[in-house]
């Protein structure tokens, strides 16, 4: 699973531009599903046949990460962007960033401002050139670039990287459509984009698949130091089933039906309620005539940070609990 | 064109009655050859045959709908307190003459005196829950003779050509994507093409949701009005795209992250045809072209557009120039089959 994590993470994936990432995971999934498509949005959609063909399940994880998008090259050769998804500014400035082209600058902030005044517009990427000309043979006007890819073991089981959100659950995902059993429902494992800018590819996705359950899996913050909105969610305190996020309340029949799957199998998991920020899970949920939706979390430090640290136990605990639920269903 | 755009222009169209302008555009339509509905919610839906059938489904799209007023309280005096549809900055409102759509009765909307301001209320422009529609009416009952809560005005109608070669109107936002699409139907098409004329882009594009579950179409080209911030004050790194620099391309707005390859092919599509095309370069502002991505099953989305000055005020401003290369772009494209 590791391997598997690095890979996806080091593929350049920023909402609207999944390209890169999505082929690398249709070429892992291509043989070993019964079909394997793309729609027009890009969303990758692989299906698995299941022992109950009148129920279908979907399982969502979101290919895109935040960055940054040029809207300006300036006449001193720098480039003005806007951000794409939740950035962070304070967290992203005086990073390295990436181009699709592997263009390589660093995000930096105008001269003079407080750290208290950092915001979205006072930022612009250094690709070390001193003219507009010089800088438009690199990069052109509508290029995207995230933090560069990094990945960090801090402990036997700590790992820190950029995007983990949302790649470990694709790697997540695409693990668990490998290994598991026959799924109890046909099952639809997609891998969305455009999830950081408003969920946007779980729509059509979840209109084409139309299903009856539906799981999402993604990162919920998991608080380090100081806890300001009193979350509950521990660094490897296991899977964290979600109760509500600021877009969906889960079905509670999916919440109950995790808890005794993780009670019989022995996987460890908390609950998570969290106040601020939404998930694929609503539009999973209100598709079409609507379907018992819920989301597995995967507890995260520094979310939408260059830094995002994760605990291998509760990645181990999310694959379990999936698959427990595609054997097994409701 | 110019004929079509001050036609329709000049008709009185705000979102949720939108009628006039589509049997306008079914009388201009309706000898071309084409198939035509109106769907449930207002929407017209034409579907034009050509030389040649693509296997994708190419859907073209302007908004029929302009922003207004609508009426929500008659006072004792015979003032019409309102309420805006759609995006109105308030400070383009006040002194302003309008038009109701249900009777034709014209109004101004209030605008104090400075003569009658303190010295608190100078420079400053009040809530649009402060201002009121003066029908010219003395009370009450005089007034709800010519108007009723839920009627709507608009700008009143001002069409006319200024400058070197600009259009000054209410409205341009979008009857000239209106006019660009009338005037493709009326062409001899290479490939069968969709076009929807929609209702209700103003506050929130529920026309184009309904067109496209209706429709499914693969691929979307939405024509639309988009700020031109070359105006005082704004710096080049914000303008977004200047007037007479031709057609917009958007790459992201706060709608839509386009489909890349669409984008690539408009602008392979303009440089071969020598067509003038800019970028538009901040993220900002949102069209149709979201709800069809996302509608339904989903779609490939493109946006061209026609940089306009003062949009959402009485007076747009937009150049003819501009607007002939939309509609340049616009029918160049439709010649591909998108394969």
């Amino acid at each position: 699973m590791i391997n598997l994590i690095k890979k996806y993470q080091s593929s350049f994936s920023v909402s609207g531009f999944e390209e890169s990432l999505s082929s690398v995971i249709v070429s892992d999934l291509a043989n070993k599903m019964d079909l394997v498509e793309t729609d027009a949005m890009g969303n990758v959609i692989a299906f698995k046949k299941g022992k109950d063909s009148s129920k279908k399940l979907m399982i969502a994880a979101h290919m895109d990460e935040i960055g940054f998008i040029v809207t300006n090259i300036e006449e001193n050769g720098m480039l003005r962007v806007a951000p794409i998804g939740g950035i962070n500014p304070v967290a992203s400035c005086y990073h390295e960033v990436k181009f699709k082209d592997g263009t390589t600058g660093i995000l930096v902030v105008e001269d003079g401002t407080k750290l208290s005044e950092v915001s979205n517009t006072k930022l612009f990427v250094d690709v070390g050139c001193d003219t507009s000309a010089k800088a438009k043979r690199k990069v052109k006007i509508g290029d995207v670039c995230a933090v560069s890819p990094y990945f960090k073991k801090l402990s036997p089981k700590r790992y820190a990287s950029k995007a983990f959100d949302d790649r470990i659950c694709c790697a997540i995902a695409a693990f668990t459509a490998f290994n598991c059993k026959t799924p109890a429902y046909d099952t639809y494992f997609v891998f969305t984009v455009q999830e950081e800018v408003g969920c946007r590819g779980a729509k059509p996705s979840s209109f084409a698949v139309m299903p009856d359950y539906a799981i999402a899996l993604d990162v919920t913050p998991a608080p380090a130091c100081g806890n300001p909105n009193h979350l509950s969610v521990k660094l490897g305190g296991g899977a964290a089933i979600k109760i509500k996020d600021s877009s969906v309340i889960c079905s509670p029949k999916m919440v109950e039906r995790f808890t005794e799957l993780a009670e019989a199998n022995n996987i460890k998991y908390q609950y998570e309620v969290l106040l601020a920020g939404g998930t694929d899970t609503s539009a999973m949920q209100i598709a079409g005539a609507g379907s018992y939706a819920g989301c597995i979390s995967l507890p995260t430090r520094y979310v939408h940070t260059p830094v995002e640290t994760i605990d291998a136990d509760d990645i181990k605990a999310c694959a379990e609990l999936l698959t427990a639920f595609v054997e097994q269903g409701m | 064109m110019k004929d079509l755009l001050k036609k329709y222009c000049d008709i009185l169209g705000p979102s949720g009655m939108e009628d006039s302008v589509r049997e306008a555009i079914i009388e201009d339509i309706k000898s071309s050859g084409c198939e035509y509905e109106t769907d449930f919610v207002g929407n017209l839906i034409v579907f034009k045959k050509g030389k040649k059938r693509r296997n994708k489904k190419v859907l073209f799209s302007a908004h029929m709908d302009e922003v207004g007023f609508m009426v929500k309280y008659i006072d004792e005096d015979g003032y019409a307190r309102f309420d805006s549809v759609g995006g109105i900055d308030r400070r383009v409102v006040s002194g302003k003459r309008i038009r109701f759509c249900e009777s034709g009765v014209n109004g101004v909307i209030s605008s104090k005196a400075i003569h009658l301001q303190p010295m608190e209320e100078r420079g400053k422009c009040p809530p649009i829950s402060e201002m009121y529609i003066d029908i010219g009416a003395s009370d009450r009952k005089t007034a709800s003779e010519y108007i009723a809560v839920g009627d709507c005005a608009v700008f009143e109608p001002n069409y006319e050509e200024f400058g070197e070669g600009l259009i000054r109107s209410k409205a341009l936002d979008d009857r000239f994507g209106c006019a660009a699409l009338v005037k493709m139907i009326n062409s001899d098409l290479e490939y069968d093409t969709y076009f929807a004329f929609n209702t209700c882009e103003e506050i929130g594009c529920d026309g184009a949701k309904e067109v496209s579950h209706r429709i499914q179409p693969d691929i979307v080209i939405a024509l639309e009005s988009t700020t031109a911030g070359d105006i005082l004050g704004v710096p080049k790194s914000k303008c977004a795209c200047a007037v007479g620099q031709g057609a917009v391309l958007s790459i992201m707005d706060r709608s839509t992250i386009y489909n890349k390859e669409l984008l690539e092919l408009a602008v392979t599509t303009a440089n071969e045809k020598s067509i003038k095309w800019q970028y538009k370069n901040v993220v900002a502002g949102g069209n149709e072209a979201g709800a069809y991505q996302r509608g339904a099953k989903g779609a490939k989305v493109l946006a061209i557009s026609a940089p306009t000055r003062y949009i959402h005020s009485a007076s747009n401003v937009l150049a003819i120039s501009d607007i002939e290369a939309v509609y340049s772009l616009a029918a160049s494209l439709n010649e591909r089959s998108f394969e």
